[in-house]
This record gives structure tokens, sequence and C-alpha cells, in this order.
């Protein structure tokens, strides 16, 4: 460590102060004023030192003190992580309760993780035997999910001497190295610094939602990035809960980034009660929730994201599959925007700072699916919510994004408006992964999937098509075949695309169930195409009573014999429609 | 205290005082002018070499020559029971001829944040008598609901309307308003003041009055003035608190102002880059406390610059606050009060404070289904006007009815009347009732059952 070093305040703006006659580098932690604020090092000029303050300024005079730690912003990942709810420079809120009370207040410190709960700690290796960089060297049994302990990317590995076993805290040394060096349950990584992997590989499974719209026509790898941009009231927040509540990582990072204080509450209090449908324990226990909400300090908002993908990615050297949704980007950016005018340096567009497109990419850049250190596979999924103003996807946030992201779902404030939820616009969404997921989905759903999703995606955009003549014309004036691609597209508007997130049913459905739900649609779409051939009229086949029970599908749980009987009563009715013309 | 001489320049609002002992961020400052009137004002900057002050009241008057002593205190205001019925200045002093606020408490202003681990979440419904809010676009307790209106239009008489009708049914605790007006006209405060009389809602209110003809600058510290206020009757004496905000509009003009006068690189349309932030920190204080008896709601008020919802005010409102109120021109034309357009409106908390238990277990659905059918329907107005009624087919004029049904038996209502959400749900099954059965598909079998006019009335 560097030797500590001292300098005096010498001007305050805002979240932003200048100190001379300190000894620092860039991104060292240092601590301000009397109070002993934490800041950062942006800027070094001469002299003067610039600091970004994670704390509020208020009262702070020139001639205070601060002093460099030769640190920079790291956070402390070890057991204990899960289920914790932090704030942008992971000191946990719950502690900061006990500590000062309900609200805020500043110049208070907690380290991230409890230095005082003994973990079991449960060893994987024995004496002698070779450990390298990144190896699991046991684990931690903490909620159903286990926390494995490795040794640190950083250390230069050698052969274990002696391994512990029993209950330990995070300081405690678990195991030591025939080099001499000591391993901890805790390590310490800088959060600016991506985590070392072995090898990033492609990625090729999706990651399962249980959104009809996201699995079914615009599907995310484990490893890859999206974005969902949007403008208020467009269900950004809702979307990325209910990706936060039912996709099938592992671990899920929620980092609430200048959001609403309400939110997080409600993240808080729904998290607990509600059940991971595959472990059936609370999905709490696989969450770390990150909260910097908007009228926190806008600094600690700028390394919240950091915070969150740093710890996401401890988890994935453990081998987990990860999930991070940053709710939302756009905040991060205002933030950086707000440092940067702070400083006076000269912004690119709207304001914003020059290097947004860099902190942008360097940030998605870290999602991946990797190999890691010790051999395992593991994955961070970034999902990063946007928020363009006034809903308008050319500003440089969203812009800048989309260069970057694979998977892009556009939400659409006038589906909102018409309580069409997911209110995700099927038009202007996309996602690049199709080609290297098919092969998952040929192999895991059925091998007519992906011709499926074709089809419904070809029906819809015709619709798109049909509507503006039906906008000039009214649907009457149109040919009977294209009467009946609008009614079958209505069906997969309003009974695959739609779903109610708030329905303890249809807020969560499976593949299969996905699946399903397709191929009814697909069967009336031949019946009906079938029976039109056949001379059957279209407003005939529009109004068949048996396709009206199908909606009714999805708020079911047990669904199948259902199913089986609208297929029955769809067959049966044709074959009445048909039989009425001989 | 040591008083300086040493003001080198004033720009606006702002005053650039040189040579001083080390001063606090954000730090009160008085600058006494030469003929004996105390000004107050904010450091916004501080440094050895130069201080920033920005100046609540107008600057005129004050010259190289003016005295500048810095109190060595943040701002804080002086709050206690007694405000209840006061009616103040929008820096807050008292306007109505009584006597100086007590202090109980000395509080800053700046209101540090509510950890979010601490807050608990809103849940209780709250019953404005207005269909347009209670059915589709609920408010509950500890929420921040803003009403996004434009110039011209009766927004003023809908928060009033709130404020006079707003209770949680079943619930007798404790209510206050805290009504903080910022840059508005005293005929806008006449009306406001008319009516707190009219109702005696001023017993249990605090009114905070920054006129149109006040200092701009002070629109800056009179929302965390009531804001502060709010939150010692909420999480202090245990009230539950309504605060009218109104107008934003003229709060985010008054930070341009700053920003302007400070030489900022500005973002969008002029208004600083900050403004996100900052207003967060007003908007912000809304909520609950777990553990705290009292809540603080936020109901304020923006005019959206020739009605764009997407200028920076309503736009950045919008991304704070749990939803939006919005009120219609168009609807207010043809004559419809409340003119609220439910289609871009939205209640954020609304899920966490209706269904069984809480108003009703049909709510929901009720109010999407109508949500659908009005935006279909309303979208259909476009056709018409181009191939007429009759080119359509029926299921599409059925919903072009029940759009016209929607605004005139279900939008508009008086300016007194209390619907109760039973009434509110029981007219919009009336309204769905005109469309055929196989149109409602956001319902559920079990509930057209239940609630549905057709086997209601079968069962009576």
């Amino acid at each position: 460590m560097k030797a500590e070093s001292k300098g005096i305040l010498k001007r305050i703006s805002g979240p932003v102060v200048t100190a001379v006659g300190l000894d620092a580098h860039m991104y060292d932690v240092v601590q301000v004023g009397d109070e002993q604020l934490m800041g950062e090092v942006i800027r070094i000029e001469g002299d003067k030192t610039i600091i970004q303050v994670y704390e509020n300024t208020s009262g702070i005079r020139p001639g205070e003190p601060v002093s460099n730690t030769g640190l920079s912003l790291a956070v402390e990942l070890g057991p204990g992580l899960l289920t914790s709810i932090y704030d942008g420079i992971q000191r946990p809120l719950e502690v900061l309760v006990d500590k000062m009370g309900n609200f805020i207040e500043r110049g208070v410190t907690a380290p991230g993780l409890s230095h005082e709960t003994k973990w079991e700690f449960m060893p994987l290796v024995k004496a002698g035997d070779a450990v390298a960089p990144g190896a699991i060297i046991g684990e931690v049994q903490e909620t159903n999910i286990v926390t494995k302990i490795m040794v640190p990317p950083k250390s230069k590995g050698g052969v274990v001497k002696e391994i512990k076993s029993g209950a330990f805290t995070v300081d405690e040394v678990v195991c030591t190295l025939d080099s001499g060096e000591d391993i901890k349950m805790m390590q310490i990584w800088p959060v600016r610094v991506p985590r070392p992997v072995t090898e990033k590989m492609n990625p090729d499974i999706p990651l399962i939602t249980g959104q009809r719209i996201l699995d079914g026509l615009f599907p995310v790898a484990k490893g890859g990035t999206a974005a969902i941009p949007g403008p208020f009231g467009s269900g950004k927040t809702v979307t990325q809960q209910a990706l936060a509540k039912w996709s099938d990582a592992q671990i899920v990072v929620y980092i609430g980034c200048g959001e609403r204080g309400n939110e997080m509450t409600e993240v808080l209090t729904e998290f607990p009660d509600l059940e991971d449908p595959k472990s059936g324990k609370p999905l709490m226990e696989r969450t770390v929730l990150i909260a910097n909400t908007s009228n926190m300090p806008v600094a600690a908002r700028e390394a919240s994201v950091y915070t969150g993908i740093t710890i996401a990615e401890y988890f994935r050297d453990m081998g987990y599959d990860v999930s991070l949704m940053a709710d939302s980007t756009s905040r991060w950016a205002e933030a950086m925007r707000e440092i940067s005018s702070r400083l006076e340096e000269m912004p690119g567009e709207e304001g914003y700072p020059a290097y947004l497109a860099a902190r942008l990419s360097e940030f998605y850049e870290r999602a991946g699916r990797v190999e890691t250190l010790a051999g395992d596979s593991g994955s961070v999924t970034v999902i990063g919510a946007v928020s363009p103003p006034g809903g308008d996807f050319s500003e440089p946030v969203t812009q800048n994004t989309l260069r970057i992201v694979k998977c892009f779902w556009a939400l659409d404030a006038k589906l909102s408006q018409r309580r069409h939820f997911p209110a995700i616009n099927w038009l202007n969404s996309y996602s690049l992964y199709l080609d290297t997921l098919s092969k998952w989905y040929d192999e895991n759903v059925s091998p007519e999937w992906n011709g499926l999703r074709t089809w419904a995606m070809e029906i819809l955009q015709k619709e798109a098509e049909l509507q503006e003549i039906v906008q000039l014309v009214g649907s009457d004036a149109l040919p009977d075949e294209e009467q009946v691609t609008i009614e079958v597209a209505r069906m997969l508007r309003e009974i695959f695309l739609q779903q109610n997130a708030f329905d303890p049913v249809d807020t969560y459905c499976s593949m299969e169930k996905q699946y399903d739900i397709m191929l009814a649609i697909k069967l009336y779409a031949d019946l009906a195409y079938s029976a039109l051939k056949a001379g059957v009229a279209p407003a005939k086949i529009v109004t068949i009573t048996a396709k009206n029970d199908l909606p009714q599908i999805k708020f079911t749980q047990d669904y199948k014999a259902d199913m089986e009987k609208i297929h029955k009563a769809m067959e049966a009715e044709f074959a009445k429609l048909r039989e009425a013309l001989r | 205290m040591k008083e300086y001489r040493t003001i080198n320049k004033i720009a606006g609002p702002l005053v650039f005082v040189e040579k001083t002992e080390p001063v606090g961020y954000e730090e009160l400052v008085n600058i006494v002018q030469s003929d004996g009137t105390v000004k107050r004002g904010q450091v916004l900057d501080t440094s050895d070499e130069i201080v920033v002050v920005q100046v609540f009241e107008s600057t005129a008057g004050i010259g190289r020559d003016s005295g500048v002593r810095f109190t060595g205190e943040t701002i804080k205001m002086p709050v206690s029971k007694d405000m209840l019925g006061r009616i103040l200045s929008g820096s807050g002093k008292p306007k109505d001829g009584g006597p100086e606020i007590v202090a109980e408490k000395r509080l800053d202003i700046g209101g540090a944040a509510i950890n979010p681990y601490a807050r608990q979440s809103p849940a209780d419904f709250i019953q404005t008598g207005i269909s347009t809010i209670d059915a589709t676009n609920t408010l509950v307790r500890g929420q921040k609901l803003p009403i996004f209106s434009g110039s011209g239009l009766p927004h003023n008489e809908i928060a009033l309307q709130i404020a006079r009708q707003a209770k949680v049914p079943g619930s007798t605790e404790e209510f206050a308003v805290v009504f903080a007006a910022m840059g508005i006209t005293k005929e806008e405060e006449n009306q406001f003041m008319a009516d707190f009389e009219r109702t005696g809602a001023l017993e249990h209110a605090v009114v905070f009055l920054n006129l149109a003809d006040d200092p701009a600058v002070e629109r800056i510290i009179t929302p965390r003035l009531a804001l502060t206020t709010a939150e010692y009757l909420a999480f202090e004496l245990g009230y539950h608190v309504l605060v009218i905000l109104t107008d934003m509009t003229n709060y985010c003009e008054a930070l341009r102002q700053i920003g302007a006068a400070r030489e900022e690189v500005p973002g969008r349309r002029g208004y600083p880059g900050y403004m996100y932030t900052d207003l967060a920190s007003l908007y912000e204080r809304a909520g609950l406390i777990k553990g705290e008896k009292g809540s603080v709601t936020q109901l304020s008020i923006l005019t959206m610059p020739g009605d764009d919802i997407t200028h920076p005010i309503p736009d950045l409102s919008g991304y704070i606050t749990e939803g939006q109120i919005v009120v219609n021109r168009e609807l207010h034309r043809k004559g419809i009060y409340p003119p609220i357009n439910v289609l871009p409106s939205l209640s954020r908390l609304m899920n966490a404070g209706i269904g069984e238990g809480k108003t009703r277990e049909d709510h929901k659905k009720v109010s999407d289904q109508m949500y659908a059918g009005y935006a279909e329907g309303n979208d259909l107005r476009g056709l018409v006007a181009i191939v007429g009624k009759d080119a359509l087919s029926e299921r599409d004029q059925l919903l072009l009815e029940f759009a016209d049904h929607f605004e005139n038996r279900f939008v508009r209502q008086g300016h007194d009347e209390d619907r109760s959400i039973d009434d509110s749900l029981d007219l919009g099954w009336e309204l769905l009732a005109t469309l055929p059965e196989e149109l409602l598909v956001r319902i559920d079998r079990d509930l057209i059952r239940k609630f549905h006019p057709k086997y209601r009335s079968k069962e009576a």
C-alpha cells in the first residue's frame, strides 16, 4: 500500500471538489473534509487534484483536510453478498438504517460484508494439491446457493500447505499456500477493472425468461447483452423486474441506478415472498440489490453500475449464470454528464461527455459467457434499461447503446396506453442471437419452433402493412385471405404477445406452454386458410367460437386438457363450416 | 459575525465575493444593503479565492458597498405543530399577520434521502372521488403523482377537488395539507385560498406562497420548505400529509435562470444538466417509513409548455414520479370536466393499492378492459373521419360508441361529485356491458359472471 498522503481542500462546487498538496493517482479513493466523506480522484491538474465525492458536500469548507487512501474504489466479495441491498458504493443499506436511522446521513461507513458472521467453510482441496489463481478451494452453503471460495485471481497460486474446515469469518485465513500466501474467504476487487477469465465463449444457450415475447420472438443468450429503451410509463421497470424474477439465471444482480426509492422497496418487499420457479426458494436468496435512488449522491450513482457488474463477475467466476439488470443506464449517463459539466469539460452531443460511448461499451463488454480461470463455464448477461428523453430513440445514450448490444426490446408508449403488456414493439425489436440459438431451440423445444417463430413474425409484419390500408378504407374492404390474416395476427398479439405480469399463472410461461399456444394459433390459421380455399366466407371463419377459449389457457396452470379440447373444438367447428357448403 | 465588503461581481441573482475566510458549501448568507435591508442567499460555489452566492430575492439595491455575512450554517427552517393553519411566504416568513413560527425544531431544508431499506411500500388506497383517478389511475398513500396540464386547463380545480375529497375509506387518522405555490398569480392564489376557507381545509393546512411577482430565485427554496414541513408533520407528528406543489414549471424556469447566470453548459432546451437530480431531490421526498405512522403523498402540478409531454420538464418529472395524470385540451374543449385523458395517464403504484380486500377483486381487470376499449374506440375516430361510420364493422361501431360513453359518463363528473370506488367500478361495468361479451378478453370468466350486469340482474 502506498503511503497515505494529505492535502487541503481549495474549492467545493456540488459533488466536485478540488484539493491541493495531495499526492494522488487517478481513481484513488480519498477521504474529504473533517467528516471524511468518501471520494474518488477524477482529474489531476498541476498541484490540483479534482475529486468526485460520493456523499453530500453541503457545509464543507475550503481548508479542511483531504487524505488519500492510495486504494482504488473496490468492493468486498465473499459470503454474505446474497440477499444484501447496497448503495452505489457497496454500503449495506440495512446496516446504515441501524447506524444512522431512516434517512441517509453522511460520513458513515460500513463494510460491504459482515466481518463478524461466521460461515461454515467446506474445503474442496487438500494439503498437497496444486491450485492456480481462480481455482475453487472450498465452498460455503449460504442460502440455497453455494458461494465458492476461490484463490484470488491476482494470487500466484501454488501448492496448498494447510487448509481448514469449520466456521470462520471472512477475515480469517482458511488456506495457506507453500508460497506463504494466506487465502481468506473475502476478496477485494477494484470495480473499474474487469475480473480476468480464461476465454470468452460464444453465447449459444438462451436465457429463458418466461416472457413469451422475449423467449419466443426476441431471445437473449446467456452471456449476451440486451437493451430496453422506452419512454416513461411504457413498462421498463415492470419488464426488468419480470426478468429479475423469472430469468433462469442462478444469480440476479439488480442495479437501481438513479431510480425511484419506492420501486426498490417494492423489490425488497416482494422478492422474499416470491418463489424461484426452479428451486422453490424465495427469489431474494439468489439476488443482490444495488439501490442508488435518484436523490442519493450523483457520484455514487456513477459508481453503482461498476459495483454491480463486479459482483456479477465474481459469481460468474464460480461457474454461475448471472443476469444483471441495470435500471436505468440513462441515469448513469446523466451522472457522468453532471460530473463532466462540473469539471467544465468540453461537452459532446447533448451535453454528454465525449467519452460516453467508450464508457457504455466498456460496461457492456463485461458481459459474456466465459471459461472461468477454474475451467468452468459461467456467464453474465447484461440487460440495461434506457430512458430516452421524450421517448426519442435518436438521443445519444440510446444510439450508443444500440451500437453495442445484440438484443433490442423496444418499448412503445402507444402499446402501454392500450394496456398491451409487455409493451414491447414486435416490429422494432430485434435479437441478433437467433442464429446462434436456433440449435438450442431445435433440440430443447421442438424442431418446428424456429419455423413457427418465422411464420409468426411474417404474419405480424404483414398485419402492419395491412393496417395502413385498413386505416384508410376499413377492414371490410380487404380481400378475404387478408381478413383472415388480420384475425390471426390479432390472436398472436392478444394471446401470445400479451402477458399479464400480475397474474399468478401468466407471469411465467414455460417454453413448452409457449410452444403449445403458438401451435394452437397456427392450427387455427391452417384450418382457416384451407376453409377459405374451400369457399367458406371469411366472416364465418373469423367468428368461430371455439377459439374464444384460447385466451383463458394463459391463466390456467394445468392447461393441457383444455388445450386438447380447444384443438378438437376448432377442428369440429371448421368441419361443420365446410359441410354446410356441400 | 464578520461582515465582508468585498463583492466584486453581481450577475443576475448571483453575487461574487472575494477574499473571505473559509466558507461552507450551501451555507446561508445574509447580504446587508446600504439602506439596512437584509437579503438572504446561499453559497453555490466556494473556494479560498471567490465565493459565489445565489440571492433568493431581487439583487436590486445590492452593490459593492453592501455587506456580506456568512452565517456558518446551512439553511434551516423552524418547524412546529402550530404551523397548521398558517400562511407563509415563499421563504417561510408569516404572511397572514400572525406571529413568527416558534421553532420546536430547526431542520435542514435540503432533506436527506430516505434509505430505501427503511421505506415501506405504499399500499393504502386513497379515494379521490374522481373515477378516472380511482378506477383507472389509482392514487395510494405515499405516492408522488403529478398532474400534467397545459395553460388554460382546469388543473387547479382538479387539485382542489382531490384535496377536498381525498380519503382513505374507513380511516380516521389525522391528515394535513401542505400547499406550496411557486410563481402563481394572485387570482390563482385567491381561488385556492377561497376554496380552503370554504371547506375549512385551512385549519389542517400549511400554505407557502411565492407569487408571480415574488423573486424567481425564491422558488428554489419554496418547495424545499414545504417538503421539510411535510416530513416533520408526517414522520415526527404522525400526520398523513398531502403536499400540493404548483407550478413545477415555474420552479424549473428559476433553475434555468440560475444555471444561465452561472454560465453553465446547458442541457436540453437550456435547462441545466442536473435538472433530473434536482427534481428528484424534491419528488423523492414522498413515501412511508417502516414503523412510522405518517406519510407524505405528493401531488404536483406542472403545465407542459405547448402541451408537449416530451418537453424536458414533464419528461424528467415523468421519469421520477410514480405515474402522471394528464389533463387534455380536447376533452376540455368538448366541455368535459375533469378533462383527464386516461390513455397517457398512469399510476405506477396502482396494483399495490387495489384488488380484493383493498378495493375490489375485479378492479384491475375492469380498468385494463376499459383502457383497451377506449384506446381502440379512440383510434377508430380517425378512421370514421375518412370512411364514415357506416363503413365500420359492427364490432368497431360498438367500440366507437363505447369511447363516447366512456368520455361522457365515466370521465365526466361534477366539481363536487364524490364517487365511491364501488360506484366508479359499477359504472365501468355498465359501460363494458354495451360491448359483446367475447370482446372482454381481459377479464376472467369468473369475474364476468360475478360482476357483469347481465348476470347480476339475473341473480337479483
